[in-house]
């Protein structure tokens, strides 16, 4: 085959206890978007780590350009060519943009750190990627969005052969994701080999050349994306038959909320982070907060659960005035927050899958009213087969686990609590088709079935669309539309984020 | 197989075989060091029962000081906290030379380990309340901690003649053994306790390993951590008493002197890392005996004094290699070159041969 840039042959990795990769064959061609694809725990994430050093492979060969490389680190990979935009920024928040980008290999200036060229070069670098920002500020001063961006600039300007992006679109609105499509589109007219993993269906079709498919550790087939239906490759992922994919999209029978309210918000706001908001949460209903990042989804959650407090308005729980002040309150009355930033906000990945269940049912009964042994056990087991968690074991450790299975321990984590109240925000980000569907029908499923009251935040509109019986679109940190019923469609919930006839 | 696979794996392995060697060590150099005699007042005597009895104080030390760095915090005022606290019950002893006591002994020492906690309780507003670094917190009561107890000795070291104050350092009449041996193993048997009977073991944890997803699950960081503050300085509340004890008096100057650095040793020694997250009281305790074992050692194959830190020091260099992960590894590898060295060029002898 002509102009192979990098040849990946029977890639072996074992973890203990697991066979993470099996006689892996990957090729990546010169000019090429290659996507991986692959469900949640399939090995993707594996594969590319071995790929750049961050993980020691067990047995195979990685051929660049010809040449056997065997990188033992992330930055012996760096200067073979391999740069890395992982699915979480790995960048420091509290250092400057030009410092992220130049962290490592700032360039010097009679022994000392130039930084006047540190600041020049960054400011150029993110120029042509069409970011516009001030770059002696710190990170933490930017979106999540532009943060993506900034680690795109960073891993591009190391004179990348390849580049390989985990998850890059996860948190970035269409707008953005457009713009990144034109650069990554750039940089492969440069001949640079370009690895995309993503989630987005539609993203994969409307940018990459060939996909290859792994599942459970194991390669499936690398394919021409042109010449395969989508519902194929859905089918090869998940490895069952067409037919059972056919249901995969098929809407489940919505919850019908009840009259009761459970939770109303009387024009709730907190400086600074929501202007205004205002909304009634009934017994069995699914609700949805739509909206941009930062269009203030997050923070009305977060003020729901105590996370903030609020400095406006009032929160009404079964009619009765509350001060939630902190997580615990708010848990006493029987919310639940599982929240968007997973590896921040969610899991303690030192402790086991059992420990990080009956974590908030622990924190809610007291210190000292310890949940025996055997009652966490019995909790966790029921939990790991209702939610269908694939873990080796209830003592394996959280950290441990592929991404959207330590989603759904959150999710048991609070489940077990019993909530009235439940409140997922971007439960499905970085999660594989597979995951999402069951996520999202088992949301319909207990507001269905047990009554709770489900609030339902997501970027991504037609999960929105498919779940919710109503549509809170918040705009600018206020409310700006509410949505019911019948008018739910991608289009009116577009409109009224963009601000057409609020 | 198996089951030394269980032994070699768990938490608690490598501590245990570092306090091994040094056990081994002086069993083979130190004469009679096995040896325990029944001294004529009724009391059992001997090397392995002297080294429980001056560790105590350190073991009660570690103890508080595994909960604190498991929130990957840090307590170095605990040595000042001992002087706060010894200073504490001789003065309210006092050192009347009729041997007469000016408070009963029993409040004088409840007034001490409360001192202690209050003490602690300061770190932990500090730490918990106003987020203070814990190293600059802690300075603050450490630097500050042998103030206060001159302050309440007038600067004088107050000896007590008090004669059941001894006790608590020695032992009671008609005891074999030291009183601190007992005391210790009451605070180690209420440490069991709690990490058995409540969920602070995992709350600490928790919050050691992401304070951040800790409080999205409901769990008041701020007072997990104000608590093990405060533990840690119950703990050093009681180890004054027996360090005052010992000598009979409250010398603010040297009470407790930097005994917080090897309270964090025994930590590490004993397997829980700086940054926080699982801890192990087992290894704690070990790890304070393996020190105390370590300068017995010295003293006994006669080591001067002013020469001990620097033994000292090689000694625990190599206790942390031993448990270093990337050593362990750069060895196995080492080992491993060998000997496939060994089976190539026997494999070669072996061809020329035929």
């Amino acid at each position: 085959m002509e102009n192979v840039l990098l040849e990946m042959r029977q890639i072996n990795k074992i973890f203990p206890g697991v066979r993470a990769l099996s006689k892996i064959d990957f090729t990546l061609r010169n000019g090429e978007i290659h996507s991986l694809m692959g469900e949640n725990g399939a090995g993707k994430s594996t594969l590319v780590k071995v790929l750049t050093g961050v993980y020691q492979r067990d047995g195979g060969a990685i051929k660049l350009e010809g040449k056997e490389i065997s990188p033992h680190t992330p930055k012996e990979a760096q200067e073979c060519g391999i740069s890395t935009v992982y699915q979480e920024v790995n960048l420091c928040l509290n250092l400057t943009v030009a410092e992220n980008i130049f962290i490592g290999r700032e360039p010097k200036k009679h022994g000392f750190i130039d930084w006047k060229l540190i600041n020049m070069r960054a400011e150029e670098l993110l120029k042509k990627l069409n970011v516009d920002i001030d770059v002696t500020k710190t990170l933490d001063h930017y979106s999540v969005a532009i943060q993506q961006m900034i680690a795109i600039a960073r891993a591009v300007d190391v004179s990348a052969k390849i580049l390989i992006l985990d998850e890059p679109t996860s948190s970035l609105d269409e707008q953005e994701t457009q713009r990144l499509f034109k650069i990554i589109r750039q940089l492969k007219k440069q001949g640079m080999g370009i690895i995309f993993i993503s989630h987005f269906l539609e993203q994969i079709y409307d940018l990459c050349d060939r996909v290859t498919v792994l599942r459970n550790g194991e390669l499936v087939g690398t394919y021409d994306v042109a010449a395969l239906p989508k519902v194929e490759l859905i089918a090869r992922m998940v490895g069952k038959d067409l037919s059972d994919v056919k249901d995969f999209g098929k809407k489940e029978e919505k919850s019908i909320p009840s009259e009761d309210v459970f939770l109303e918000a009387d024009h709730i706001g907190c400086t600074g982070l929501l202007m205004n908001m205002d909304v009634k949460i009934h017994k069995g209903e699914v609700m949805g907060f739509a909206g941009l990042l930062g269009s203030g989804r997050t923070e009305t959650a977060e003020l729901l659960f105590g996370i903030y407090s609020i400095t406006k308005g009032q929160i009404l729980i079964n009619g009765k005035k509350l001060n939630i002040k902190e997580p615990m309150a708010a848990m006493r009355k029987k919310i639940a927050f599982c929240p968007e930033n997973r590896k921040l906000q969610g899991i303690i990945g030192d402790l086991s899958v059992r420990e990080n269940i009956i974590l908030a049912m622990q924190a809610k009964d007291g210190m000292f009213c310890h949940i025996p042994y055997k009652e966490q056990v019995r909790l966790a087991d029921e939990s790991i087969k209702l939610l269908n968690i694939k873990v080796s074991s209830r003592e394996q450790l959280m950290k441990n686990l592929s991404g959207g299975n330590q989603q759904k321990v959150i999710i048991a984590r609070w489940l077990v609590t019993n909530p009235d109240l439940l409140i997922l925000d971007e439960p499905t980000r970085g999660i594989d088709v597979g995951t999402k569907n069951e996520i999202q029908k088992m949301a319909i499923h207990l507001a269905k079935e047990k009554g709770m009251a489900i609030v339902f935040i997501s970027g991504e509109m037609d999960e929105m669309v498919r779940t919710c019986t109503k549509l809170v679109v918040l705009r600018d940190r206020k409310k700006v539309a509410e949505i019911e019923n019948d008018d739910i469609s991608s289009e009116n919930v577009m409109r009224a984020i963009a601000g057409g006839d609020a | 197989m198996g089951k030394l696979k269980g032994l070699t794996s768990s938490s608690l392995f490598l501590p245990l075989v570092a306090l091994a060697a040094l056990l081994l060590f002086n069993i083979i150099f130190v004469d009679g060091f096995l040896h325990i005699e029944m001294t004529e007042d009724g009391m059992l005597y001997g090397r392995l029962i002297d080294i429980l009895n001056r560790s105590s104080s350190l073991i009660i030390l570690s103890l508080g000081m595994t909960f604190v760095i498991a929130t990957s915090g840090i307590d170095i005022s605990v040595g000042a906290v001992v002087a706060i606290s010894s200073a504490v019950v001789c003065t309210l002893i006092g050192g009347r030379s009729d041997g007469a006591a000016e408070t009963p002994m029993v409040l004088a020492m409840l007034a001490a380990v409360g001192a202690g906690v209050l003490c602690g309780a300061w770190n932990g507003i500090l730490v918990a309340k106003f987020k203070i670094q814990a190293v600059v917190a802690t300075l603050i009561l450490m630097t500050a901690g042998r103030g206060v107890a001159q302050l309440m000795t007038s600067g004088q070291i107050i000896t007590v003649y008090y004669k059941p104050f001894s006790y608590i350092g020695g032992s009671i009449p008609g005891n074999v053994l030291p009183t601190t041996i007992f005391i210790v193993v009451a605070m180690v048997l209420l440490v069991a306790f709690l990490m058995k009977k409540t969920s602070i073991g995992l709350f600490v944890q928790s919050v050691g390993i992401n304070p951040t997803a800790s409080r999205f699950a409901g769990i008041n960081v701020t007072m997990v951590i104000f608590l093990v503050y405060a533990f840690s300085g119950l703990c050093a509340g009681v180890s004054g008493l027996i360090e005052s004890s010992l000598i009979r008096a409250a010398d603010a100057n040297n009470a407790g002197l930097n005994m917080e650095m090897d309270a964090i040793l025994a930590v590490a020694l004993g397997g829980t890392l700086l940054s926080g997250g699982k801890f192990y009281i087992g290894g704690s305790v070990i790890g304070a005996i393996t020190i105390q074992t370590l300068t017995t050692t010295m003293y006994a194959i006669g080591i001067a004094s002013d020469q001990l830190p620097v033994i000292k020091a090689i000694a625990v260099i190599i206790l942390c290699l031993i448990q270093s992960k990337r050593f362990q590894a750069m060895f196995n590898e080492w080992k491993n070159r060998r000997n496939s060295h060994k089976d190539l060029s026997m494999a070669e002898k072996a061809v020329d041969k035929v």
